[in-house]
């Protein structure tokens, strides 16, 4: 009980400053739109070699890397904000209260994925229009993988961000780790376009498979074994990632 | 309400790197309703052994209670007792003074309407009310000083951490301060504070520990503190460095003057006598004899200044 209270607290606080910052919210919208409207020209032509003939399929391989790419990426970057607060005090400040530690994390990596939950249903629904279809079901159970998938990244971009606390050490370590992540999950391109040792290479990546649910979701596969597997892949790494980080917020800030 | 014994702690910047031992041994015992001053220099430890007794740093050795509770043993329960306001502050700069409060009794526990309740009380004790509604990004130094105090005791504790209390803030706002937290101490609060400034400590705080390279060097009140270096010292204003060099050479047999140096700067004499009642006379029938007719000569009580020099050998760098 104390747990869900104190990460509202930190949660309600968190997005009273994000509502603050209207760079924010102008980049956030505005990022989704050029996302659509810079590739839509581009798809149908390079995707058709996985199988895309239409617009339509085309969509439905591309978004779902795109939104999965947003929570992976827009997740790992996010340790960069607790900088600030980190260099302000705020979080020492929270520290000698008796709050709990783990809220500290949560109430902040749910603001990011609120963040990017609300970026994500704004591309899918933006994409609609483009001839996007996507089933009501298929959508939120997608929204939910999409869901883990930014709150495992951003519960690690938190610990790294504590591990190693300046703005100059932290840029290099996301970055080392980010692109691999990201071509090996076949995001923006599918995986099944590469050479085999890559495609070996990517079935050891978690991500991966949480992105292959998010295609078979959009291709309207409620029920093919992708789907699952993802989900529950990525549950467990987000309460793996979730546990570390909130063991740093209890020990390591200086 | 304080009680520690042989706290440590050591650093290790880097892995393989020496270790700085930043606290070699505390030993701290402050009684209910005390204002209790840790005096040192940049580096002595100050900050460190204020973050182990608000449990943000494990200690390497050593133990501790606070208000009652044991540091090691219940964590917890000390944190729920205490309230500290860090050396560098800890606010947020989007949010208001009075958002700031709210959440900060709330992280202690406190439910919603209470919280805002203290919140309102909060901005009206610590003059805060004015802005208590702007972004704290906007406050001065002072301002934001005490919207700090104001969130290290909206959860009304029993003991207070202050940091630093009044660095940076210039002579209204840090006398200010200063009557902030004798208010605190007459609504029964124990306070622990560290500073660097000398008037400060001996202005505000019942009892001083003088610490020096991660240790306390010695402590008591301020007054027990400047009886520790006997004797008095006078300045001599003289009008030109003739008279200056005249009045050093007669006044250097005089028995009664243990040591004398040069004013920098000016021309003049500093001098260490045994009791400056006694000396004055003396010194003025010296230099008449030699012809010399000095400026002014005052009378200084020894300061903390005096008295860490004295210990440890170094001037405290920062006095204001
Ligand atoms: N996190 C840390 N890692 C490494 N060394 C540290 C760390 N924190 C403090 N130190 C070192 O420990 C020593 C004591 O530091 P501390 O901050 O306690 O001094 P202080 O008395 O508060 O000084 P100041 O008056 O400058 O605030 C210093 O040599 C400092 O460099
Ligand atoms: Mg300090």
């Amino acid at each position: 009980m104390k747990l869900v209270r104190d990460t509202w607290l930190v949660y309600q606080r968190q997005l009273l400053l994000m509502a603050r910052s209207p760079v924010w919210i102008a980049v956030g919208l505005l990022q989704p739109l050029c996302y659509l409207l810079l590739f839509a020209p581009l798809l149908t032509s390079a995707l058709a070699a996985s199988g895309a003939h239409s617009t339509s399929d085309a969509y439905r391989i591309y978004v779902p890397g795109l939104l999965s790419a947003l929570a992976l990426m827009g997740g790992l970057f996010t340790g960069f904000t607790l900088l600030g607060e980190l260099h302000a005090g705020v979080i020492e400040r929270s520290r000698v209260t008796p709050v709990s530690r783990v809220a500290l994390l949560l109430g902040r990596a749910l603001r990011e994925t609120t963040a990017l939950l609300i970026q994500s249903v704004l591309i899918a629904v933006l994409a609609i229009p483009f001839g996007l279809t996507v089933g009501l079901a298929d959508l939120l159970l997608a929204m939910a993988l999409l869901a883990l998938m930014a709150l495992m990244a951003s519960s690690v971009s938190y610990g790294l961000a504590l591990l190693v606390p300046t703005d100059a050490a932290l840029g290099p370590v996301v970055n080392t780790i980010a692109q691999p992540l990201a071509l090996l999950s076949g995001t923006l391109l599918p995986i099944a376009l590469a050479p085999v040792w890559l495609r070996t290479a990517a079935s050891w990546n978690p991500c991966y498979w949480a992105v292959e649910g998010m295609r078979a979701l959009f291709a309207g596969h409620l029920d093919a074994p992708e789907v699952w597997r993802g989900l529950l892949l990525t549950a467990l790494l987000t309460a793996v990632a979730v546990a570390w980080s909130a063991r740093l917020f209890a020990q390591r800030i200086r | 309400m304080i009680v520690t014994k042989g706290l440590r702690k050591s650093f290790r910047p880097r892995r393989g790197a020496a270790a700085v031992d930043a606290v070699r041994g505390i030993d701290l015992s402050v009684a209910e309703g005390e204002i209790y001053g840790l005096l040192g220099p940049n580096g002595a430890g100050k900050t460190t052994t204020l973050r182990m007794l608000a449990t943000l740093l494990v200690p390497d050795g050593g133990a501790a209670t606070v208000a009652g509770a044991d540091l090691r043993a219940a964590p917890g329960e000390v944190r729920r007792r205490i309230g500290y306001v860090a050396q560098g502050g800890g606010t947020t700069d989007q949010a208001t003074a009075r958002e700031e409060l709210v959440l900060q009794a709330r992280m202690y526990g406190v439910r919603k309407a209470e919280a805002v309740r203290r919140a309102e009380q909060g901005l009206a004790a610590f003059d805060l009310a004015e802005f208590g509604d702007r972004v704290c990004k906007t406050y001065s130094g002072g301002q934001r000083r005490r919207l700090d105090l104001a969130l290290g005791v909206v959860h009304r504790p029993r003991v207070l951490f202050l940091d630093e209390p009044t660095v940076g803030l210039d002579p209204r706002s840090r006398s200010q301060v200063w009557a902030e937290v004798r208010r605190l101490r007459e609504q029964g609060m124990t306070v622990l504070l560290t500073t660097h400034y000398l008037d400060e400590a001996d202005a505000l705080c019942d009892r001083i520990g003088i610490v020096d390279n991660g240790g306390i060097v010695t402590e008591g009140t301020p007054e027990e503190l400047k009886q520790k270096i006997s004797g008095d010292s006078v300045t001599i204003g003289l009008p030109d460095p003739a008279a200056t060099t005249g009045a050093e050479r007669a006044l250097a047999e005089l028995p009664c003057v243990q040591r004398l140096e040069a004013l920098p700067g000016e021309d003049g004499l500093r001098l260490h006598v045994d009791s400056a009642a006694t000396a004055i006379p003396q010194l003025l029938r010296t230099l008449a004899a030699v012809g010399i007719e000095p400026e002014h000569v005052q009378l200084q009580r020894p300061s903390l200044d005096d008295v860490f020099l004295a210990l440890t050998g170094r001037a405290l760098a920062h006095s204001s």
